[in-house]
C-alpha cells in the first residue's frame, strides 16, 4: 500500500519518496506553514501527507495536513479586519459579516476527517488521469467555527431556496477559467452539521487550508470544504457551475462505480465518504520476528454513521479477527484500532483490514472503479515478512 | 523523515508565511513555519494588519523535446510542470483530450495552431510509448 513509500535523498540532498505505482517519484518540499510534504503540484499547490503521519496520532497536525487547490490565483494578502463573509441571494436580510462578528456568534467544535475525492487515485487500475495521490490526501482535525445553519438563519432563508452556493477567494489565472464554486443542497446546509471554521486544532487556519474561513462539511469529500470562504448565495435552482455540473461527478450507480475502463451513463455530484480502514503501524516490506507479540495499529473512518468494528485477516481474507477499537472522538473522526498479533510461522504474510459501520457498510476485497478515480475504499493489504 | 531545504535560505525567507502579529486581545498561535518568520511590515497608523502569503519559487521544469518552448509559454500561465510530470504513462489521445480540455473547459488562451504541436510534445515527452 501507499505507506510503502520510502524516503530517499537524491540530487543536492533533496528528499523524495517513491509512491508504489508507476511514475510515483515525488519530491518532499516545504511550503509556508507546512513541514516537508509530498509535492503533487507546486502551482496551484497540492501537497500530500506522508503516510507515516497517520501512525503518530489521531489528529493530523496542521503543518502536516494535505493541501489541495484547483486554481492558481490563490489569495496572497488578506486583511482580517477588512475581510467579510457575504450572505446573499434568497435571504430576507443580506449580511456582510466580519470575522469579529462571526466569532461573537455561538461557536462549536467538531473533530472531522477531510479527505480528497481523489485520495488514492494512483492505485486505480486501469490508471486514470488526475492528481496521482497515494493514501495521504486525508486528515483528521478539530475544527472550530459557527454553524452554517446559524449564519443562514441569521440572514433568514427565503421561500423557494434550493441550494447554497459557496465561493472562496481563490480563482483561476485566465479570465475564462471557471471559478472554484460549490453548491450544497439547502436541507444539508441547514442540518446543523456544517461549520464555517476559523480554527483548526486550536490554531487559526493555516493559509493553505483556507485562512481565514473554510467550510467543514463532515462526512463529505473535501471538494465541498471551500477554502477562504467569503460568499454564500442562496438560490432557487441547481447551480450550473463547472465544478458541480462537470467536475466532481460520479457514476449514478449503487457503488458509484462502473466496469473498469468503461464510460458511465448518468452521473451525479460526489457526496459522502465511503468507509475506509488502514493499518498504519506496519508498511509493505516490514519484517517481524516469529513468536514475538506485535501490536498492529491503524485508523478507520466513515461518513458519520458510526463505526462498529474493524477486522484483520492474515490469510487472504478467509478468516477475520476483531480488533479493539479506541476511544470514540466523534462520528466524523478517525477511530483508532489495535490488534495484538503473534505471528507463528515464518514466511510472507498479507495483513488486511476492513471496517464496518452501523448501517452495515464495509469494504470490498476488489477495488471499485470509476473514470475520475474517486472514492477508493478497497480492503487495504500490507505485505510483511515473518522471520 | 529527514529532509533538506530545497532552496537557498534567502529564497525560503522571502517565501515564508508572512504572518502579521496578531492583536494582543486575540492571541493566536502561528502555524509552524519551516524557516524563521520573515519580517512583516506593520501598517503604521492603520487599524488592521494584512496577512500576506507567497508560494515558494518553482523548481519544476518541462522535459526537453520539440515544442517545449511552446509548453513553457502557454501551459505555465495557469499551472506548474508537475501536472504533466506525475501522470502515469497515458496514450496520445489522452494528451489531446487534455489540451483541448484546457482550452475549452478551463479557458486557457491556446491559439488553435498550438494544439497539435502541444499534443505532439506532451505525448512524446510524457506519454505512453506506443
Amino acid at each position: 500500500m501507499a505507506s510503502a513509500a520510502v524516503a530517499t535523498h537524491s540530487r543536492a540532498g533533496e528528499a523524495s519518496v517513491e509512491l508504489p505505482f508507476a511514475n510515483g517519484h515525488r519530491r518532499l518540499v516545504t511550503f509556508p506553514g507546512k513541514r516537508p510534504l509530498i509535492l503533487l503540484t507546486h502551482r496551484p499547490p497540492q501537497l500530500e501527507t506522508p503516510f507515516s503521519v497517520f501512525n503518530e496520532g489521531l489528529i493530523t497536525p496542521n503543518d502536516a495536513f494535505f493541501v489541495r487547490y484547483h486554481l492558481a490565483a490563490l489569495p496572497t494578502e488578506i486583511d482580517p479586519a477588512a475581510f467579510r463573509l457575504e450572505v446573499k441571494g434568497l435571504v430576507k436580510t443580506p449580511l456582510s459579516l466580519s470575522l469579529d462578528e462571526l466569532k461573537k456568534m455561538e461557536s462549536v467544535e467538531v473533530t472531522a476527517v477531510n479527505q480528497c475525492s481523489g485520495n488514492s487515485r494512483g492505485f486505480f487500475n486501469p490508471r486514470v488521469s488526475g492528481g496521482q495521490l497515494a493514501n495521504g490526501a486525508m486528515g483528521n482535525a478539530k475544527w472550530r467555527g459557527v454553524r452554517l445553519k446559524d449564519v443562514l438563519t441569521k440572514a433568514g432563508v427565503a421561500e423557494g431556496a434550493r441550494q447554497v452556493v459557496c465561493d472562496g477567494l481563490d480563482k483561476g489565472v485566465a479570465p475564462a477559467t471557471p471559478d472554484f464554486v460549490k453548491a450544497l443542497e439547502i436541507d444539508h446546509a441547514l442540518d446543523g452539521e456544517i461549520i464555517i471554521a476559523w480554527e483548526m486544532n486550536g490554531e487559526e487556519l493555516p493559509w493553505l487550508n483556507g485562512y481565514p474561513l473554510r467550510l467543514v462539511v463532515p462526512g463529505h469529500y473535501g471538494t465541498y470544504w471551500v477554502k477562504h470562504l467569503n460568499s454564500l448565495t442562496v438560490i432557487n435552482d441547481a447551480f450550473p457551475g463547472f465544478w458541480m455540473a462537470s467536475g466532481y461527478r460520479i457514476p449514478d450507480t449503487a457503488g458509484g462505480c462502473v466496469e473498469p475502463g468503461t464510460v458511465p451513463g448518468k452521473t451525479v455530484p460526489i457526496q459522502k465518504f465511503k468507509i475506509r480502514s488502514f493499518l498504519t503501524s506496519l508498511t509493505d516490506g516490514a519484517t517481524l520476528p516469529a513468536g514475538r507479540p506485535a501490536t498492529l495499529r491503524g485508523i478507520a473512518f466513515d461518513s458519520g454513521n458510526g463505526l462498529t468494528e474493524v477486522q484483520v485477516s492474515f490469510d487472504g481474507g478467509h478468516r477475520w479477527q476483531s480488533a479493539d477499537l479506541g476511544a470514540d472522538a466523534g462520528r466524523y473522526s478517525f477511530r483508532e484500532w489495535k490488534y495484538n498479533w503473534t505471528p507463528t510461522t515464518a514466511g510472507p504474510v498479507e495483513i488486511r483490514c476492513r471496517a464496518f459501520n452501523r448501517i452495515g457498510e464495509t469494504q470490498a476485497m476488489e477495488p471499485l472503479w470509476n473514470p475520475a478515480g474517486y472514492m477508493r475504499n478497497v480492503v487495504e493489504t500490507t505485505k510483511v515478512t515473518v522471520a | 523523515m529527514k529532509f533538506s531545504l530545497l532552496l537557498p535560505l534567502p529564497l525560503v525567507l522571502l517565501a515564508t508565511f508572512a504572518l502579521a502579529q496578531p492583536p494582543a486581545e486575540n492571541p493566536v498561535s502561528a502555524p509552524a513555519a519551516a524557516a524563521p518568520q520573515a519580517a512583516v511590515p506593520i501598517q503604521s497608523g492603520g487599524p488592521s494588519t494584512p496577512r500576506k502569503f507567497e508560494l515558494p519559487p518553482e523548481t519544476g521544469t518541462y522535459r526537453p523535446g520539440d515544442g517545449v518552448a511552446m509548453a513553457q509559454a502557454l501551459c505555465l500561465t495557469c499551472h506548474s510542470t508537475e501536472y504533466c510530470e506525475m501522470q502515469p504513462p497515458l496514450p496520445a489521445k489522452y494528451w489531446e483530450a487534455t489540451v483541448k480540455k484546457m482550452k475549452e473547459k478551463f479557458g486557457a488562451t491556446l491559439p488553435d495552431e498550438s494544439i497539435a504541436p502541444l499534443v505532439k510534445y506532451l505525448s512524446t515527452a510524457y506519454g505512453k510509448k506506443e
